[in-house]
């Protein structure tokens, strides 16, 4: 009997068999092609990337020192900022209730107004703030106002997925109870489902009211109000040391609302 | 002896939902809260309500100039900006995750030392509070107007936003594999390739693509301070009051984002 011929096994371990690797190499050569084939179409004018960083320095020194005699000037359209956000955001609350009962599979009427429930919270969702931005302005004319429903009508979509997704998933058994005693469908949603989808709610605006925020901080681009008017006013006028006390402006609130909003969060939930 | 008709008279004759508020005054106190600041507010932002008000009849009337879409003789353009967005948004999400990789490494406080996990940390944290039109001015500064401001924006915000969630994700990551390796005297190099790698590309594919069809949506504003892409072209039509132009704008946008969320949805559950 041949004793059984020893196997060939490799001196040096690979973690992937050749097969792996070459799946892997081929993934890798397809983003590469993607990328190029991107970045060749965009007919980049590369002779602007040679004094870039002589330019960003430039940029730099003249940004500084800060001009902190224009802060006081800014902390009106600060507040501003602020208030568009809030206000938009208690708007899209309001709106997204009625929405989301009405994108949920198991609240909505028919096949039909989930159909409309379903379009709302896309067409929200699919337009960026700032467009929506462009939008309100054409309609109302720069300023604030532009602004609150700009924020409002891109957070409604938002918002109500997340509710539309909460009430999908609440406990039918508190439903059918609330059912028995005879009650109407408001009155369900007002009693079995609304208390089981607060939390959400909740966590789910403030989270929102912390992101609009920060696209309060650009709406001025727009004329939609706040300290982005300011901004864009300042960067055109090359007046580059307000734009830095701007800068750090934006930071600090977005920052502060940030933290604000994860203190809460965690609080509640 | 129990006193029914004095028990009976201490239970309310109808019944009420439980307040979430917990007591009528904390409902109270809410809704005065709510109350104050929106006459706080609205004082504040010294409203022309009277601009308001005209707001809406014009709003019937944009509505209708916006209904039904048309293109007419503008397609190229239409096309060229869309092409010009879908790019901006591939190349800039390949180059984000390129860089997202060694400042994910960096910013995770089980790999990096603390001095460079803290400066990481730092770039994140103020990459993230700027938004991407105001990243997107200052590109435009520096490299004229053109998809290559949009696109270097873009690169930088998803590389910010990539190298946060790969940091998290290795900081949760178990540290048994990456014990296991460096015992055989791994490098560095091979430990991360060996140990960490394995445990993170999953769910970092996963949030590769999510932010893949983020920057399609946000591809679709930068034009807006002329960063490139469609935006430009839907700014402009707004101010030359060229509705149907910009619904039809508007409308190929939602069309496109809808198709990338179905896109990212499908080829997250296919990697899983």
């Amino acid at each position: 009997m041949n004793p059984a011929a020893p196997r060939s096994y490799p001196d040096v371990w690979h973690r992937h068999t050749p097969r792996e690797m070459l799946v892997q190499w081929l993934w890798l050569a397809g983003s590469a092609v993607a990328a190029v084939w991107s970045v060749s179409a965009l007919e980049i004018e590369w002779a602007y990337f040679k004094d870039a960083h002589e330019q960003a320095a430039d940029l730099a020194s003249r940004m500084w020192p800060p001009k902190w005699s224009y802060l006081p000037q800014i902390i009106r359209p600060l507040i501003d900022t602020i208030h568009i956000a809030t206000l938009g955001t208690m708007i899209a609350v309001v709106l997204a209730i009625p929405v989301a009962f009405l994108a949920a599979r198991n609240t909505t009427a028919n096949g039909f107004t989930w159909m409309i429930g379903r379009a709302i919270l896309v067409g929200s969702r699919s337009i960026n703030t700032v467009i929506w931005g462009l939008l309100f302005v054409a309609i109302f004319s720069p300023g604030a106002v532009a602004g609150i429903f700009a924020v409002a009508a891109r957070s409604v979509g938002f918002i109500a997925k997340l509710i539309a997704e909460a009430i999908e998933e609440v406990d039918a058994g508190q439903i059918e109870a609330v059912q028995s005693t005879g009650a109407r469908t408001l009155q369900t949603w007002w009693v079995a489902i609304l208390p089981q989808v607060m939390p959400v709610l909740i966590g789910t605006t403030i989270y929102r009211w912390d992101i609009n925020v920060r696209e309060s901080s650009v709406l001025g681009f727009v004329g939609a109000g706040g300290i982005g008017i300011y901004l864009y006013a300042s960067i055109n006028s090359f007046a580059w040391p307000q734009v830095l006390v701007i800068l750090i402006a934006i930071l600090a609130v977005v920052m502060l609302s940030e933290v604000l909003s994860a203190f809460i969060r965690s609080r509640i939930s | 002896m129990i006193d029914r008709a004095a028990t009976a008279a201490t239970y309310p004759g109808e019944w009420r939902a439980v307040s979430m508020f917990g007591s009528p005054g904390r409902r109270m106190a809410f809704w005065l809260v709510v109350g104050a600041y929106l006459v706080w507010a609205i004082g504040d932002l010294s409203i022309n309500w009277d601009r308001v008000m005209r707001g809406f009849p014009r709003a019937l009337d944009i509505f209708t100039r916006m209904v039904p879409p048309a293109v007419g003789n503008k397609w190229a353009i239409l096309v060229k900006g869309m092409a010009e967005s879908v790019q901006m948004a591939i190349a800039s999400s390949l180059a984000g995750m390129v860089l997202a990789i060694p400042l994910g490494l960096c910013a995770a406080r089980n790999l990096a030392p603390p001095p460079i996990y803290l400066a990481a940390r730092g770039v994140i944290v103020v990459g993230r509070t700027f938004h991407e039109l105001l990243i997107a001015i200052f590109f435009v500064k520096l490299f004229g107007f053109g998809p290559v401001a949009g696109l270097l924006t873009l690169a930088l915000s998803s590389a910010i936003f990539l190298a946060k969630m790969l940091a998290e994700d290795i900081e949760n990551m178990k540290p048994g594999p990456v014990e296991a390796v460096r015992a055989t005297g791994a490098s560095f190099g091979q430990v991360v390739y060996y140990a960490v790698t394995p445990q993170v590309v999953v769910r970092t594919l996963g949030v590769f693509i999510y932010r893949l069809d983020a920057n399609l949506r946000h591809s679709t504003v930068l034009g807006i301070v002329g960063a490139g892409g469609i935006g430009a072209t839907l700014a402009s039509s707004f101010s030359r009051y060229d509705f149907d132009f910009a619904c039809a704008i508007l409308l190929t946008i939602a069309a496109m984002v809808a198709f990338g969320e179905w896109f990212s949805d499908w080829a997250r559950r296919m990697i899983r």
